[in-house]
């Protein structure tokens, strides 16, 4: 089976290790993963202005990119993306004066009719997969490692495009069980870690990092398990600092869910690129016996 | 603080601006607090969002100008999915930040920014944050 992939900015550069581990373990489970042959930015943050359509073109554009190559459903890695090009779809579906402004003003190109759907990677594990068959393929069970499933907001908010329940979301935690690790659940799970801010108020954004890590901490997880790569560069760049300051805390490996499910289905642990992560996960994983290359 | 409250501003544009906007009726909110119960960065505000939303319903656009709440926002939609009044107060903040912004004024100078911290952060952190922060 395949299936259209938008990647994203930050997929192709800070967050390969997600991208990466995506694609070789998609193919473990008999689904390619199809980059779209052109796409561009998605926005980033999705506009909540009523009254200008001028930032929804760079998501419907996407959109249009994904039908012209046939396909009727796009999956994204990247919780931003997700948001940003689901609610484009779902603003423009439901406003058909709002299609055709965008529609017309993008002339030279094919007109958008609402005609594709838009997923996360953790639905298509868990709606076209399943996690009995993610268990199945399964080589190397994560026996004994503790994970705290950290979702952050682009998942789950605004409701209408949550992949899951707006406040007890399980979906990641499924994932790590169907994957034989301990779930951790902490009460941090869906709390914002003040996203864009940390270009504007770093320390703002510091003091969220610190009160989400130091509680998955509390909860005695060994790592935390997210999908967005603002949320891992917010949790992950912050915790030099506090190891320095912080007598008691020594840092927790953050990685994306895709590293684990890699891990887990034994792939070679290079589709990791464990480089990139801010905190080595790798003195962990070894210490559980669960890198078998 | 001395607040004057006056039909000028209670039927003002500034109100008119906001709600076109936001797609939102500011008036729907009955201060209950949820909002601001629940909100992440509400520890950083002057004011925190449900005083926002009550100077908004009252026209009073210098008072919600001089706090820094509008710019604190991370927009994590919290509090418009706890709204027992269905009001999207997420979109209420943008609309407001889009009232500033619009007239050409940054929050954010980006050639101030160092360039270790361009190296350092994702690209979505950059992109995300000159949209929501800067004309």
């Amino acid at each position: 089976m395949n299936l259209s992939y938008y990647p994203g900015c930050t997929l192709k550069t800070k967050a390969k290790n997600a991208e990466d581990s995506a694609i070789a373990s998609l193919a473990a489970l008999g689904i390619e993963l199809v980059e779209l042959p052109r796409w561009n930015c998605c926005g980033t943050v999705y506009s909540f202005a009523g009254d200008e359509e001028l930032h929804q073109l760079a998501p419907v554009r996407n959109l249009i990119r994904v039908k012209e190559t046939g396909s009727d459903k796009v999956v994204t890695i990247c919780s931003f993306c997700y948001n940003t090009l689901k609610r484009a779809d779902l603003l423009v579906t439901s406003n058909p004066d709002k299609m055709h402004t965008i529609n017309t003003f993008m002339e030279e190109e094919i007109d958008y009719e609402g005609d594709v759907e838009v997923v996360h990677l953790l639905e298509v594990l868990r709606d076209d997969i399943g996690w009995e068959s993610i268990t199945e393929k399964v080589q190397v069970p994560l026996t004994g490692l503790k994970v705290a499933p950290y979702y952050g907001c682009t998942l789950l908010r605004p409701q209408d495009i949550a992949i899951d329940d707006v406040e007890r979301p399980t979906i990641m935690g499924d994932l790590l069980k169907a994957l034989g690790a301990d779930v951790v659940d902490f009460p941090y799970a869906t709390e914002c870690c003040g996203s864009y801010q940390i270009i504007s108020s770093p320390d703002f954004v510091s003091q969220r990092a610190w009160d989400i890590l130091s509680s998955a901490v509390r909860r005695k997880a060994d790592a935390i398990v997210l999908s967005c790569p603002l949320c891992d560069a917010n949790l992950g760049q912050t915790q030099q600092e506090f190891i320095q300051k912080r007598s008691d805390f020594n840092g927790i490996p953050i990685l994306y869910f895709t590293q684990l499910l890699a891990v887990a289905l034994g792939l070679d642990p290079a589709v990791c690129r464990f480089e990139l992560n801010y905190v080595d996960p790798r003195p962990l994983l070894e210490s559980k016996e669960l890198l078998r290359h | 603080m001395r607040t004057v409250i006056s039909t000028e501003t209670l039927y003002s544009d500034f109100v008119k601006k906001v709600e076109a906007i936001s797609e939102q009726t500011l008036l729907s909110c009955y201060q209950c607090g949820k909002c601001s119960a629940g909100c992440p960065m509400s520890f950083a505000m002057d004011l925190l969002p449900n005083q926002i939303i009550r100077l908004a319903q009252l026209g009073l656009e210098d008072d919600i100008a001089k706090a820094n709440t509008i710019w604190i926002c991370a927009s994590c939609i919290t509090c418009s999915v706890r709204c027992p009044k269905g009001v999207d107060l997420a979109r209420v903040m943008e609309a407001l930040r889009l009232i500033t912004s619009r007239k050409n004024i940054d929050q954010v100078q980006i050639p101030e920014i160092p360039k270790e911290t361009i190296a350092q952060l994702p690209q979505l952190a950059m992109v995300g944050g000159f949209r929501k922060l800067t004309a």
